[in-house]
């Protein structure tokens, strides 16, 4: 075979690996949406993050505004101190409120943040104040219980003052 | 019957040695190979010939796979997650399973057996029609000139073959899922994008597909090399090149995975 045309088919076949790449890259992973170089990070502290892990998004009306990048115990307030990146196009008030929800009834668990009214943005390495810890099932189920419980045995105490 | 005994033994004794002295003998041709590959790199020329033989000409089974691969896990990802109501995570399965896995094994199984076994049998050949002799007599290295830019070829094209394959498979499953299926196209690739890291998983992916080309490229030119120069010994360094690259990247597929995504995510 002519060089020339084992030169082509080379290059041809370079550029479809690297364009394959780039594919990947943009299309399939999440580069294309979402840049780490353009972000600040935001630190908020919640007494229960049930099932939160890394690397899960932070959604604010179910879009992702950016994603948990660092979950600690903290020694000073005895909670988990949860870091997140943040996409630098969305800003929110100082007053945020972050919760810690789950997407659908098995789905998986993330940052929920619902904008307050301040005038005042939240800046990188702030705090987020308002926090609301995940839900947990079985804390649920205890208090269902109890709550139970006692219905039952004042329904007993009423049923002894009637007798 | 005692002499029977000692004579088994002596030929366990003797297979491990003979396996042991092999695989030093496979690390020494794979640093004189690393060495002497200045020269090969410099004649650029010469790993161009070799991408056409094992890139180009592997880049058509490697496609044609990959769609099909893609293609099946769409239809069989649909078929479970429908169950569940979670026919729009198709996308996701398909994305994480090639870019993770299938991508970077399958594309190195495909690699070994398509483009390894070809190396071996070029290099055996010419060990058994004695040019290899030949060059050294004109005091050619056989080493610089033949090994080295197959080795390099495979290893530069390996990671690129297996992008490739990932993204064939992922428009193979785009195809069934959306296309023919119906699952909403929206979703389908949002929910692909939100759970497909690029440093996590298709990086990771990539080191795979490196460590595996090193790994063939290197198995198929010492096989070759260290042939038998009869029609026999070239036909049997073939088998050992396709059968052992297939257990070594299992093996190493198996160890990576382990280090890379052990207990995140």
């Amino acid at each position: 075979m002519q060089r020339a045309t084992m030169d082509l088919w080379v290059g041809l076949f370079v550029i479809a690996g690297v364009g394959a790449l780039l594919i990947l890259a943009l299309k399939v992973g999440n580069l294309g949406t979402y840049n780490e170089a353009k972000s600040y990070t935001l630190v908020g502290n919640f007494e229960n993050i049930g099932g939160l892990k890394i690397r899960a998004p932070v959604k604010s009306a179910g879009v992702v505004v950016g994603r948990v990048t660092d979950i600690q115990f903290s020694m000073k307030s005895f909670d988990a101190a949860v870091t997140m990146n943040m996409d630098n196009r969305y800003q929110f008030p100082k007053d945020t409120f972050a919760s810690i929800l789950t997407s659908g009834l098995l789905g998986e668990q993330y940052v929920g943040l619902a904008a307050g009214g301040d005038e005042g943005m939240l800046k990188s390495g702030d705090k987020i104040m308002k926090t609301n810890s995940a839900l947990v099932l079985e804390d649920m189920i205890g208090r269902f219980l109890f709550d139970k419980a006692s219905e039952n045995s004042d329904g007993d105490g009423e049923d002894d003052s009637r007798l | 019957m005692p002499r029977r005994i000692v004579i088994g033994i002596q030929g366990v004794g003797h297979r491990v040695i003979d396996s042991v002295w092999r695989l030093g003998y496979a690390a020494r041709f794979f640093t004189l190979t690393l060495l002497k590959s200045g020269a090969s790199i410099r004649r650029f020329s010469l790993i161009i010939r070799e991408l056409y033989f094992t890139g180009v000409l592997t880049m058509v089974i490697i496609l044609v796979s990959g769609l099909f691969v893609g293609m099946v896990l769409g239809l069989q990802g649909y078929e479970t997650l429908q169950k569940y109501g979670a026919e729009t995570a198709v996308g996701t399965l398909v994305a994480l399973s090639l870019v993770r896995e299938l991508g970077p094994v399958v594309a190195a199984l495909l690699f070994a057996s398509r483009a390894g076994s070809a190396i071996t049998a070029e290099i055996g050949l010419m060990k058994a029609t004695e040019q290899l002799e030949a060059m050294g007599m004109m005091a050619v290295d056989p080493v610089a000139r033949v090994v080295a830019p197959r080795f390099w070829a495979g290893v530069i094209s390996m990671p690129l073959l297996a992008a490739m394959f990932s993204t064939m498979g992922v428009f193979g499953g785009y195809l069934v899922a959306v296309v023919l299926i119906g699952v909403d196209e929206g979703s389908f690739w949002s929910q692909m994008q939100s759970m497909v890291d690029f440093r996590f998983d298709i990086v990771n992916g990539i080191i795979k597909t490196c460590v595996f080309g090193v790994a063939i490229t290197a198995i198929a030119v010492f096989e070759g090399y260290d042939a038998q120069p009869t029609a026999e010994g070239v036909s049997g360094a073939t088998t050992r090149t396709v059968v052992t690259s297939a257990l070594v990247i299992l093996g190493l597929d198996f160890v990576l995975t382990a280090f890379m995504f052990r207990g995140v995510g």
